[in-house]
């Protein structure tokens, strides 16, 4: 059987995000798609949770300074 | 400067062609010589007077301007065969592994070649890299069949750093190109090249640039003897090779000597471009120094790049010996006179400064508030001499600039080399004083991290009113008082201000009234109201706290007791200030030390820059006058004296343990040691073994701590955190302890042994570096012999450390260059990528935090608890 990735301590929380929230996230952050940072379609979590190409993740992680940090990527080769 | 103003809007990089090559040159070049009998460059030569002149007084047989003008032009050598272009020998190796040796066509598969054509045409177009796909490519265009003409394929190999081999048969360089020419350029896409600006055959040379003499001028040598560059030295060895394969190969010679010869044009052609290339020899000068041919002169820290383009040599700076001088501010810098008079500052001449800027002139270059040069509305410069100066001020008027001496309040930028963090460079007031050295306030060595032992330290002076207003504003030593390390100080009081303060504040020390103004006023501080009685320390000490600063911490001096006492605290390390009044407690290294002073932290943070500016400059003078000078300070080797006894114990103290390491080695050796979990016996034993000598130092350490009194200057050092630690004072009075080489106790050397003074086998604490004796005592031979060795790993340490991490900060510091923090928090690259959407997750600028966290409760609520009770009285 194959390793739950998704239930390691190490990997983070990944969320896709539905269009409405993306486009939201975007214009909170006043920013376009291609300023945000990307996440390979072949990345173990991506492929996980199965995101598609053009999808926004939302990754919810521990942070040293802040507690809990919230950041997100695109999905892109 | 002349010259037509277009925007770039795109830049290929492509290869030259042949056609390109020779079109560009304004000369063949044929004989090898460069200058006949009488001097005179020869035409068709190396030096020929068309590639360009470099002396002013003659003119360009080309272009017609005069020497300095003219910028050169470039020559060619048809070459009698065809060689191969270094730089490219791994390029064409891979484009001839992924074609057919017969019809030249990539090895791909027409189904292969649309999938791959789709993808590759698919990221051009977004101007994204394609590399990573061509790697995919040249994997599967490995074919032992050529799929168009059904070819056997051959493997190709590549020897070293030019030479292709195909099975055993080596290709010649025109074999070489003959294949390249045959590639399709429809097929170019796949090999990745741009048929718009470059060519695979290209790669091997035809024909070869000369560079105009500008590129590699000849030094005439004081015997009148003409020395060429190196690079002019490498085209004449090729010309003539060129030459003479060309001659040889109109006289019919045989085969294998032309075959020769071709190789060796090939060999100077390879180190003319790279005489560092693998597998070649380099080509040497006559007197065995290795030539500096085209990449050398690029590449590497000395190269084109980094030397010229990325640093560059600048005016209006000066470097010189650094020296302290306590009486300055922690924002000056004394200037010696000699460079005062050689730095300027450009001063725009009004109505109103007029009579002041003629002065200046009138003192000429040589009286230091002068004026070395002035600057007409027309741009000419004019230098100010003793005899001009006259006719000078009088055609002064508003709208000229004169360049004048740097006078006291100027404000320069300061620099000591490595500059690893930004407080290596920080803007300070001018102070011109007597004498030949740079002299600077001592707390800010630390942030330079200087010290007086001969460093030197560059200034920069600034040239415009708006590089003076930023550096005033944001580079001023004040403004980096806090680290953005760590955030606290790192700008603060060393070494005798520790010392001075501890002395000042301690709790005995009291002046009567008139000595207590007396400090004061020598501290430059203002004389408050007399009080009538005398003044205590902490009294005096408080003058320079602000009315409304509360804090409570603990001195350096806290023992750590496992209960604090707090207020009741019988070292009193337990600092109160309330309202500005140094209540209790003593002003050590963590009251204002660098790196740690809690009061300096505080008055930054909660009042201002220069508040703490002024209160670094006054404490410091304050404790120098208050406390070591009152009391007079000094240290010896009396001061690790200890009494007889105390020296039986620690003898007994020593023995015991030594007693106690024969006891764990017989315990080995006969078995009965057990194992820690994870260890073999020997780790174990070594373990053990290093815990109880480790121990035996410590304890003598603290029955010496015992004897040392609270009066003892070294003890008041190490304890204040002025200089030393009680560790050093265990090490000069008691017991050196256990020497280490790489981590562990001494075993190498002979057989078993560490010295032929010691049984093969010995593994007790004297054979293994263990030094019983103490520095003031003195080290016996085979002491001193361990002791210099584990003193010897710590230099080599150091020296590697530093090389390592000057090489990390560097490949960081490329890495991170053009990142930086946004107006909304985020941190972006160059081009507006998000990196971090919060700068540090936290958004907390670490200069500004509390030692790194937002804030630390605990102390807020004690300061606030302060407040309140102070309120209520």
């Amino acid at each position: 059987m194959k390793t739950d990735i998704l239930k390691h301590k190490l990997v983070p929380e990944h969320i896709i995000l539905t269009d409405e929230e993306a486009e939201e996230v975007l214009l909170e952050k006043n920013i376009t798609e291609d300023q945000l940072q990307k996440i390979l379609p072949n990345d173990p979590v991506v492929k996980a949770i199965g995101a598609k190409e053009g999808d926004i993740l939302k990754i919810i992680r521990d942070s040293e300074t802040a507690g809990t940090f919230v950041s997100y990527r695109i999905v892109r080769p | 400067m002349k010259g037509i103003i277009k925007k770039v809007s795109e830049i290929d990089f492509g290869l030259m062609s042949p056609e390109t090559i020779r079109k560009m040159s304004v000369t063949k070049i044929v004989t090898p010589d460069t200058y006949d009998e009488d001097g005179y460059p020869i035409e068709a030569g190396l030096m020929d007077p068309r590639l360009g002149v470099i002396d002013p007084g003659l003119k360009c047989r080309t272009c017609g301007s005069k020497g300095g003008d003219c910028q050169g032009h470039f020559g060619h050598i048809n070459f009698a065969r065809p060689v191969i272009h270094v730089g490219f020998a791994d390029t064409i190796h891979k484009i001839l592994r992924s074609t057919c040796r017969k019809c030249g066509r990539v090895l791909l598969t027409e189904t292969e070649k649309l999938e791959y054509k789709d993808r590759l045409q698919n990221k051009i177009n977004n101007g994204e890299d394609i590399s990573g796909i061509l790697k995919q490519i040249h994997l599967s265009a490995k074919k032992e069949k050529c799929p168009h003409c059904e070819e056997e394929q051959e493997e190709i190999k590549i020897d070293k750093p030019i030479s292709l081999v195909e099975g055993n048969y080596k290709l010649t360089a025109s074999e070489v190109r003959e294949r390249l020419e045959t590639i399709p350029e429809e097929d170019y896409i796949y090999i990745g090249i741009n048929p718009k600006v470059a060519r695979p055959e290209w790669m091997v040379l035809t024909v070869l640039p000369v560079p105009p003499v500008t590129v590699r001028p000849s030094i005439t040598l004081e015997t009148g003897e003409r020395s060429e560059d190196d690079l002019t030295h490498k085209l004449v060895d090729i010309l003539r090779i060129n030459q003479r394969l060309k001659e040889n190969m109109e006289a019919g010679a045989p085969q294998l000597i032309v075959e020769d010869l071709w190789e060796l044009l090939q060999y100077h052609v390879t180190t003319y471009f790279d005489n560092e290339a693998s597998g070649v020899p380099p080509a040497r000068h006559r007197s065995g120094r290795p030539l500096k041919t085209l990449a050398q002169r690029l590449k590497g820290k000395e190269g084109r790049f980094r030397s010229n383009l990325a640093g560059k040599r600048v005016n209006f700076s000066a470097r010189t010996v650094i020296s302290p001088d306590p009486t300055l501010s922690i924002n000056e810098v004394g200037v010696p006179e000699m460079i005062a008079k050689e730095v300027t500052v450009p001063i725009a001449v009004t109505e109103w400064n007029m009579d002041q800027m003629k002065e200046y002139i009138l003192n000429g270059p040589d009286v230091h508030p002068g004026a070395n040069y002035i600057i007409r509305p027309d741009g000419r410069k004019i230098r100010v001499y003793d005899e001009t100066k006259e006719t000078v001020i009088e055609n002064l008027e508003p709208g000229y600039i004169v360049e004048r001496h740097i006078i006291d309040g100027d404000i320069v930028l300061f620099n000591r080399q490595p500059s690893l963090h930004r407080m290596s460079m920080m803007a300070h007031e001018v102070r011109v004083l007597p004498y030949k050295t740079f002299r600077l306030n001592l707390c800010v060595c630390p942030p330079y991290n200087a010290d007086f032992d001969g460093d030197e330290m560059n200034m920069h002076v600034f040239q415009t009113p708006e590089a003076r207003a930023e550096a005033n504003d944001i580079m001023k030593v004040q403004e980096h008082i806090l680290s953005p390390r760590y955030g606290g100080p790192i700008i603060g009081a060393i070494h005798d201000h520790i010392t001075g303060a501890y002395l000042l504040t301690h709790k005995d020390t009291v002046f009567e009234e008139d000595k207590a103004f007396q400090i004061i006023k020598r501290s430059k501080m203002e004389l408050p109201e007399a009080k009538g009685r005398p003044w205590t320390g902490k009294e005096i000490f408080s003058l320079l706290l602000p009315d409304k600063l509360n804090l409570v911490y603990k001195a350096e001096i806290c023992r750590k007791c496992e209960e604090c006492k707090q207020r009741d605290c019988e070292y009193d390390a337990y600092v109160v200030i309330s309202n500005g009044q140094l209540l209790q407690g003593v002003v050590d290294d963590k009251g204002y030390g660098s790196g740690s002073g809690k009061i300096l932290d505080a008055i930054v943070k909660q009042f201002s820059p220069s508040d703490a500016r002024y209160f670094l400059d006054h404490g410091t003078k304050l404790a120098v006058f208050g406390g070591v000078m009152q009391r007079g300070f000094t240290t010896g080797t009396a001061d690790e004296e200890i009494p007889k006894e105390a020296e039986d114990r620690i003898a007994e103290l020593l023995e015991k343990s030594d007693r106690r390491v024969e006891q764990l080695i017989e315990a080995y050796e006969n078995n009965e040691l057990e194992a820690l979990p994870g260890r073999s016996l020997r780790e174990t034993l070594e373990m053990k073994i290093m815990q109880v000598l480790g121990e035996a130092r410590d304890n003598t350490g603290v029955i010496a701590e015992r004897y040392f009194t609270t009066s003892n200057s070294a003890v008041i050092m190490a304890l204040t955190g002025a200089r030393g630690s009680m560790l050093n004072l265990t090490q000069i009075a008691t017991c050196v302890g256990q020497q280490a080489v790489r981590g562990g106790r001494i075993n190498r050397g002979y057989i078993d042994r560490t010295l032929p003074h010691f049984h093969k086998g010995d593994v007790g604490s004297k054979a293994s570096g263990f030094v019983h004796s103490s520095y003031k005592k003195g080290l016996d031979p085979l002491e001193f012999f361990f002791h210099a060795m584990g003193g010897r790993e710590g230099l080599v340490d150091t020296a590697i450390r530093t090389a390592q991490s000057g090489y990390m900060q560097r490949r960081l510091v490329n890495a991170l260059h053009d990142l930086s923090v946004h107006e909304d928090g985020t941190v972006r690259d160059n081009k507006g990528t998000i990196i971090q959407f919060k700068y540090g997750e936290d958004g907390i600028n670490p200069a500004k935090s509390d030692y790194g966290a937002v804030a630390n409760l605990d102390r807020l609520i004690e300061e606030m608890r302060l407040e309140d009770s102070e309120a209520s009285k």
